[in-house]
């Protein structure tokens, strides 16, 4: 007997991919069915299929189907857009939550203006919204985008790059 | 002492691609302008996710104007993937959808305060132009909300 694993029946689409035997125990089979073979193509254009095993291999087995739809993704948008990929897809919702944050700042500002010149006298109590709550119950977007630690903050918001 | 001095030159100015291989940098490298050799850690860091001949057909498939950018997001996303090896950068993407989401319901509430305010209160000064582009503006136009709401939600 050449080998003592006995062959799948079906390749997954990395395996097809990579012309080789697809084993019981194959890393990929779960995350790349035989029937999505374009998935694996993009991945292994962009990270190369070793990558993608030491990637799959630092992480837990229960997170690994986030990973490799993670790295998809990616792929796709690196192939999209070869410059930029993911990032500018960040840099764009970055300028929409900008956009959103300031629109918040004059819809909040007249709010204020409205409840001290209106003459309705419980206007405050008599509203059937009750959403003010400061600053609308919005954490910084400073905050958030520091904490995750990658920089990302001031350069994007201009520009994706200085 | 020529063949020592040869070799000094060859070292000073290998880029850190070359360093890394151990190999001659030629004068027309493709990583040199990008990966200097006084950052080593910056070729490492994007090596270990894409590899030096992935990224190097990325290089050569674009312009030499935009290759720059390029190498600088490679290396943003491959330090989004060292903190965060399930998600990447793309955790940071889910994370601004939903706070796009919450700042977006947000102003929807406030817009119906400021139409109802304007509806019932006497000597308020007229408010539709404010909250039709405000409501013009609400929609976020993307094309990044299925992978998510597959994956994450």
């Amino acid at each position: 007997m050449r080998s003592q694993e006995p062959r799948s029946s079906s390749s997954c689409a990395a395996c097809k991919f990579m012309k080789r035997r697809c084993t019981l125990h194959c890393l990929f089979a779960p995350y790349f069915r035989a029937d999505e073979p374009k998935k694996f193509a993009k991945v292994h254009k962009v990270f190369g299929a070793s990558n993608v095993t030491k990637i799959l291999n630092e992480v837990p087995e229960p997170q690994r189907q986030d990973a490799v739809n993670s790295l998809v993704f990616e792929a796709e948008q690196r192939l999209k857009d070869p410059v930029y990929g993911c990032i500018g897809a960040i840099a764009s919702l970055q300028d929409k939550m900008f956009q959103l944050q300031h629109d918040l700042a004059v819809a909040k500002a007249r709010l204020a203006r409205c409840s001290t010149r209106t003459s309705y006298p419980s206007c405050s109590t008599t509203s059937p919204f009750s959403m003010l709550d400061g600053e609308f119950g919005m954490t910084s977007f400073d905050a958030f985008v520091v904490d995750q630690g990658c920089g990302l903050t001031t350069e994007l918001r201009q520009h994706p790059f200085p | 002492m020529h063949r020592f001095h040869k070799l000094d030159k060859m070292t000073s100015t290998r880029c850190a691609v070359c360093k890394y291989f151990r190999r001659r940098c030629p004068p027309d490298c493709i990583f040199a302008p990008y990966f200097p050799n006084d950052n080593p850690q910056r070729f490492t860091c994007v090596h270990r996710f894409y590899g030096a001949s992935n990224i190097g057909k990325m290089l050569e498939e674009m312009p030499v104007q935009l290759r720059a950018d390029a190498v600088e997001s490679l290396y943003y996303e491959a330090k989004c993937r060292i903190q965060d090896p399930v998600y990447g950068c793309v955790g940071i993407i889910t994370s601004l959808h939903r706070q796009i989401q919450i700042a977006q319901s947000q102003l929807a509430k406030a817009q119906a305060e400021i139409s109802f305010l304007d509806a019932n209160f006497v000597g308020v000064e007229p408010t539709s132009s404010l909250s039709e582009s405000l409501v013009q503006q609400n929609g976020v136009e993307h094309d990044l909300d299925d992978p998510f709401s597959t994956w994450f939600y």
